[in-house]
């Protein structure tokens, strides 16, 4: 029966990589339909970039970096291919898996709100660096049992809040590193031509297909039912199967809240119901509820989506308005907001932890604490690349290409013929 | 001879387009034109209000005889008529001279009735 239950749980494991897999094409119709028609093979291009070099580097390298040891919790050491050193129950290989394409999630998060205007060679470089450090380290301090996760009663998180840091599939870990990243990415570039008006009003550059953003997101949606679910990483057993029925249905009532909360929020705000913004308000609920989706309640997880689902609208705006960052497709806002309001709202939602079940607030010090940490390692490793690169080698394509279309001149081909 | 040339609303072209052909007049030009006019579309994407000032229709050119020019025109009136702004325009000019290429043929036999 044992041997069965294993075989199962690595079924499962790997059944949920593939839908995590399959949120790839989702962030690349999602990125595509929310952009112009004369930049969509070079978005299509770097979401194949972030999952190839994702993979390829993660497996030499990254692996080992996250979950390896040797490092004081910190980091672990590069494997260089060599997966032995690593013993987690379930078989290595369908593990690096698993790990490779929330890898790789995180990566091609940034590839929306740097749409239209990056250099692509420059975006290779980027690609790398997430996928080789950015990632893999902070992944080390989390998953990869470093210092944020760190149960033993005499760790830093344990004595300083008697709770370590908690995100079962990454609000922090995978979505908010990618929605800073990819803020700070556009703040580097600066916004398309023709975004803001001398006077500094924001102007709509609508998206080419919103149909095709539209069937992005549903595969976002379902790719995320591998997402949560499947980081429990078992299916045997009476807790497992009942821990990923709940995480199942926490990450849809979240991701449905959001969606109702933009949709009414944007008729009430606007005068008529956005489908471009619901589309990233389903997104919204789905990056919050990540975080605790094992630990909050269906109600508490229907309060996360909502409350992502009103700070969309108004990161969006704000962001646009006021930072004038432009973010094509709102990553900084779906991933880096709704991130880090997932990640913080787990600190009082959570039932058996969490300040509103009057389990005292150190557990939700011990969230903010963990997504201030994981966030400015992003932030710090954001700056120096995206700057550096701006300084070096410059990280804009010139105008006249970024007028005529970056297919034609960065690729030689185009989406549409 | 009159030409009429009538800007419609997309919405109503199939509409005119039987009422034409059961009006006697047997042949018609048409295009899909764009203008720029003082009406504008409020749109909003993704938050941010903007106006489209293009605004599509279809324009309708007829070569005909005299005698039809008003019972045409009333037509033109009265099936591309909504009451909204917008509805369009009807422009009438005189033709110097109209040829059949088959034929040979000038002058005012040329546009033949159907009856």
């Amino acid at each position: 029966m044992e041997e069965i239950g294993i075989s199962l749980d690595t079924v499962w494991m790997l059944l949920a990589a593939m839908l995590v897999f399959w949120m790839q094409p989702g962030f690349a119709l999602c990125e595509a339909g929310f952009t112009r028609g004369k930049n969509t093979a070079n978005i299509l291009m770097k979401n194949f970039v972030d999952f190839m070099f994702g993979s390829l580097l993660f497996f030499f390298i990254g692996f080992g970096l996250m979950f390896g040891s040797g490092g004081e919790g910190f980091v672990g050491m590069p494997n260089w291919g060599d997966l032995s050193f690593y013993n987690g129950g379930l078989p290595t290989e369908g593990f690096l898996i698993f790990e490779t394409v929330f890898c790789a999630t995180a990566a091609t998060i940034v590839s929306g709100a740097m749409a239209e205007r990056t250099k692509f060679s420059m975006y290779l470089v980027y690609s790398a660096v997430i996928s080789l450090i950015i990632y893999p380290i902070e992944g080390h301090w989390t998953w990869g049992g470093g210092w944020l996760m760190n149960e033993s009663a005499d760790s830093f998180m344990m004595n300083l809040f008697g709770n370590v840091f908690h995100d079962f599939a990454g609000s922090a870990i995978v979505h908010s590193v990618g929605g800073v990243l990819a803020f700070v990415g556009a703040l580097a570039l600066g916004p398309r031509v023709g975004k803001y008006s001398a006077e500094g009003k924001s102007r709509a550059i609508p998206g080419h297909n919103l149909a095709m953003a539209a069937l992005g997101v549903f595969i976002l949606w379902l790719g995320w039912f591998g997402f949560n679910p499947g980081s429990q990483l078992a299916a045997t057993g009476e807790v497992n199967r009942i821990a990923i029925s709940h995480v199942f249905l926490t990450t849809n009532l979240a991701a449905v809240a959001g969606g109702v909360a933009t949709m009414f929020l944007t008729w009430l705000k606007y005068g008529k119901p956005s489908l471009s913004l619901t589309l990233n308000g389903v997104l919204a609920g789905l990056v919050g509820i990540t975080a605790g989706c094992d630990l909050v309640s269906p109600i508490g997880a229907v309060i996360i989506g909502l409350l992502c689902g009103v700070a969309l609208v108004f990161a969006i705006e704000f962001i646009d308005n006021k930072f004038h960052v432009d973010d094509p497709v709102g990553a900084s806002s779906v991933h880096g907001v709704c991130g880090i309001l997932g990640t913080i709202l787990t600190g009082l939602l959570s039932t058996s932890t969490g300040a509103l079940y009057g389990h005292g607030w150190a557990f939700f010090f011990a969230q903010c604490f963990g997504i201030l940490v994981i966030d400015l390692w992003a932030v710090a490793c954001g700056i120096l690349l995206f700057y550096g690169i701006k300084r070096l080698h410059g990280l804009r394509v010139a105008k006249r290409i970024e007028e005529e279309g970056l297919d034609i001149y960065e690729h030689g081909e185009s989406c549409y013929n | 001879m009159k030409k009429i040339e009538a800007i419609i609303r997309k919405t109503k072209f199939e509409e005119l387009k039987e009422a034409l052909l059961s009006s006697d007049i047997d042949w018609f030009e048409y295009h899909d034109v764009k203008g720029i006019g003082q009406s504008r579309q409020e749109r909003i994407y993704r938050g941010v209000q903007y106006s489209t000032d293009v605004i599509e229709r279809v324009a309708i050119t007829i070569v005909c005889r005299e005698l039809l020019l008003e019972p045409t025109i009333s037509v033109i009136l009265k099936v591309a008529h909504t009451g909204e702004i917008g509805d369009g325009r009807i422009f009438v000019s005189d033709v110097a001279q109209t040829w059949s290429i088959r034929t040979g043929e000038c002058g005012d036999t040329v546009l033949r009735d159907k009856k």
